[in-house]
């Protein structure tokens, strides 16, 4: 008899179990955010500890807890390297219960990483990376990828540039994937305007010294001269341009400036250029009163990947709190039935394949002149809405 | 357009002397590591952070005490050359008489420790600093337009590495120097206070690195990684030229300018690789370096 109550006991205990975990089943009681960045190196300022920060921001606004539950935050540095990102990402889930992956800066980490997450069947949130390979040739159905990629920065800023009559193009092509990726995106979206690419040069990442690319830019008879660059090899290719007297005889336009690089340098070399960004905080009440926060916390005011964390990491948290489960699937399938909307997303869609459509920003780097303050850096000209800056789903990555 | 060969000699000529003109610079700062690796036998990795703290000292004298272009060219190689005399003192004295490798080790963390601090301070992405108002503009020569402030780099660079040779090679106290670190117990018999002159003889060498800083500051992004990438080139450079000497530091820095330029015009790509190529073929026929003497 005793035998039969303990066995009823437990019967009804595990009823009871799985009765609330209908309700709300959270693994491990709790919810818990890896940010993973290049905390250290050349993409510190653009991503980083901001990221970390913006990502506590949306935990805050969201209330700290979701579904009863506590939301943990754990971060790290992937110093860029992809084996070092891949390891601690693996680490995070298999002994340390990380439910979702977000910052990933640079497009060789976020690759290995994702490989990662998607055998776990984990959320990755790509807040920094520009590739667009996570939406293409290496889509999967726990990618996320937020912020913006190469297809949007070369719409957005070489389309207007041709079609305004400039049509001789040259770059100078940091020479590694990323370049590699935004040049030949750059290249299609001339030749479809009728425009024509009349040289390129490839140049090392970390280059210190770029006069002898720009003389070849010079001597090419190109009307614009793309940087397919970014970061500090942006910054020094466009100084020397500058300097060597490139951008007196041709435009010369940034395919990918975040904001503290164009910070780093002087107005009267970069005022005047145009560049598209996802996100830039002047634009509206709304951004400002977000970016003000992010800025009194972190120093700095927010580069587009840090709104974009944040903004991932709250339509991630809503999509926990709707499904009633951190489940990546279900999860998924909400994030991508329900439209974010915040100060960062808008005309925003989470697409089946991965990929968040939503409003990009053809920007104008200001001249001294017009700045009212040191963050006034760029003045924005015209609203790219998503489906103009993003290329179409492949049908093979259609993840309903 | 003059060709030859089916190569542009305006593009060319252009190309020369863009190369002439990194080569000045690379001159300049191989010239503080050919001291200090050459005579003082030092193997100093934090010379590449020492260029950047340069760089970031003229932007910070400039940024808060308003110290001009011109007195940072004098203020900060003090400044840096005295930090110099510091790590030497208290630093690098202690373990001067172990192996070599103890020296490299303690510079490189010297080196990891300078940039993170300032990655910490002032973040990655770099500071702007404008180029002096007395250069800006530049000269429209037939084939290129020449900036003044690189023509300055040039005729700076050339100024110093000159007269730092001539001070070594030519002068008394060059001669107290390359005799105390040839043989330092007898110069010390003779009276010559061999260890303080080796402490001035490495604040001279960090000074330099310091001096480049300055010079780079206008032209490229004033970074805490600034450094790192460029001193492997250096290094490899004083290797080329030769252990110990300092004339063939300075020529050899001109060529690999050149090398590297002519590179950068027929195939980029293998641009940053070139010095080491040269450096392998050289190290293979000539182990002592070009104008190194044979041990």
């Amino acid at each position: 008899m005793k035998l039969m109550t303990k066995t009823l006991l437990s019967a009804a205990m595990a009823v009871a179990l799985t009765s609330t975990a209908a309700h709300a089943s959270l693994s491990d009681d709790k919810v818990k955010i890896g940010v993973l960045a290049d905390m250290g190196g050349v993409y510190a300022d653009i991503c980083g500890k901001g990221c970390v920060t913006a990502v506590e921001m949306a935990v805050e606004d969201f209330g700290g807890t979701v579904l009863g539950k506590p939301i943990e935050i754990v971060s790290a540095d992937d110093q860029n390297k992809p084996d070092v990102g891949s390891a601690i990402v693996r680490k995070w889930i298999e002994n340390e219960q990380v439910d979702v992956i977000t910052g990933l800066v640079a497009s060789s980490v976020t690759g290995a990483v994702t490989q990662v997450t998607t055998d776990a069947k984990k959320i990755a949130l790509i807040a920094a990376s520009a590739s667009n390979a996570f939406t293409t040739k290496q889509c999967s159905p726990y990618n996320a990828h937020w912020t913006y990629n190469v297809v949007a920065l070369a719409n957005g800023t070489v389309k207007p540039i041709v079609q305004s009559g400039k049509k001789k193009w040259f770059f100078i092509t940091a020479d590694y994937a990323f370049g590699h990726a935004l040049e030949g995106i750059a290249t299609k979206v001339i030749e479809s305007e009728g425009g024509e690419v009349v040289g390129a040069v490839r140049a090392p990442l970390g280059t210190t010294d770029f006069s002898s690319y720009i003389l070849q830019a010079q001597a090419s008879g190109a009307e614009v001269v793309g940087l397919a660059n970014a970061g500090a090899d942006f910054v020094n290719s466009l100084k020397t341009a500058a300097e060597f007297g490139l951008t007196e005889m041709m435009d010369v336009a940034g395919l990918l400036v975040f904001t503290p690089n164009a910070q780093a340098l002087d107005p009267a070399i970069a005022g005047g250029m145009l560049t598209t960004t996802g996100f830039y905080w002047d634009r509206d009440e709304e951004s400002r009163e977000w970016s003000a926060r992010f800025k009194a916390r972190h120093g700095a005011i927010p580069a587009m990947p840090h709104a974009g964390a944040y903004s991932a990491t709250m339509h991630y948290l809503n999509a926990v709190k709707a499904a009633g489960t951190d489940e990546s699937d279900a999860v998924m399938k909400i994030m991508k039935s329900t439209k974010p909307d915040d100060f960062f997303a808008k005309n925003a869609t989470l697409r089946a394949d991965g990929r968040m459509v939503h409003d990009m920003y053809l920007v104008k780097i200001t001249k001294a002149s017009e700045r009212k303050s040191a963050d006034d850096i760029f003045a924005i000209q015209s609203v790219i809405p998503g489906d103009q800056a993003f290329a179409p789903m492949l049908p093979e990555c259609d993840f309903k | 357009m003059a060709e030859f060969l089916g190569i542009n000699l305006f593009g060319l000529f252009g190309q020369l002397l863009v190369g002439l003109i990194n080569g000045s610079f690379y001159a300049l700062l191989s010239l503080g590591l050919a001291i200090i690796f050459g005579l003082l036998k030092i193997i100093n990795f934090a010379q590449g952070a020492i260029y950047m703290l340069g760089a970031f000292l003229a932007y910070l004298a400039l940024q808060y005490l308003g110290i001009s272009y011109w007195a940072a060219l004098i203020v900060v190689p003090l400044v840096v050359g005295l930090l110099g005399i510091l790590m030497e003192r208290f630093l690098i004295r202690p373990i001067a008489n172990e192996d070599h490798l103890y020296s490299l080790l303690l510079t490189f963390g010297v080196a990891l420790v300078l940039q993170g601090l300032f990655t910490h301070l002032f973040g990655s992405s770099g500071m702007s600093y404008p180029i002096p108002e007395a250069f800006s503009g530049g000269i429209k020569l037939p084939f290129m337009y020449l900036p003044n402030y690189r023509a300055w780099i040039v005729v700076a660079s050339l100024v110093v590495c000159v007269g730092t040779w001539w001070m070594i090679e030519k002068t008394k106290l060059g001669a107290y120097l390359r005799a105390g670190t040839e043989n330092p117990a007898l110069m010390q018999a003779f009276g010559i206070n061999v260890p303080l002159m080796v402490t001035l003889t490495f604040g001279f060498g960090v000074a330099l690195a310091g001096f480049a800083g300055v010079m780079a500051a206008p032209v490229y992004s004033v970074s805490p990684d600034m450094g790192s990438n460029l001193l492997i080139v250096v290094f490899a450079i004083v290797v080329i030229g030769g252990m110990g000497s300092i004339g063939g530091a300075i020529i050899t820095g001109l060529g690999m300018g050149i090398v590297e330029g002519l590179t950068k015009y027929f195939y980029p790509e293998a641009s940053n690789t070139v010095i080491f190529l040269v450096m392998v073929i050289v190290l293979l026929i000539k182990p002592a370096g070009l104008f190194g003497k044979e041990a």
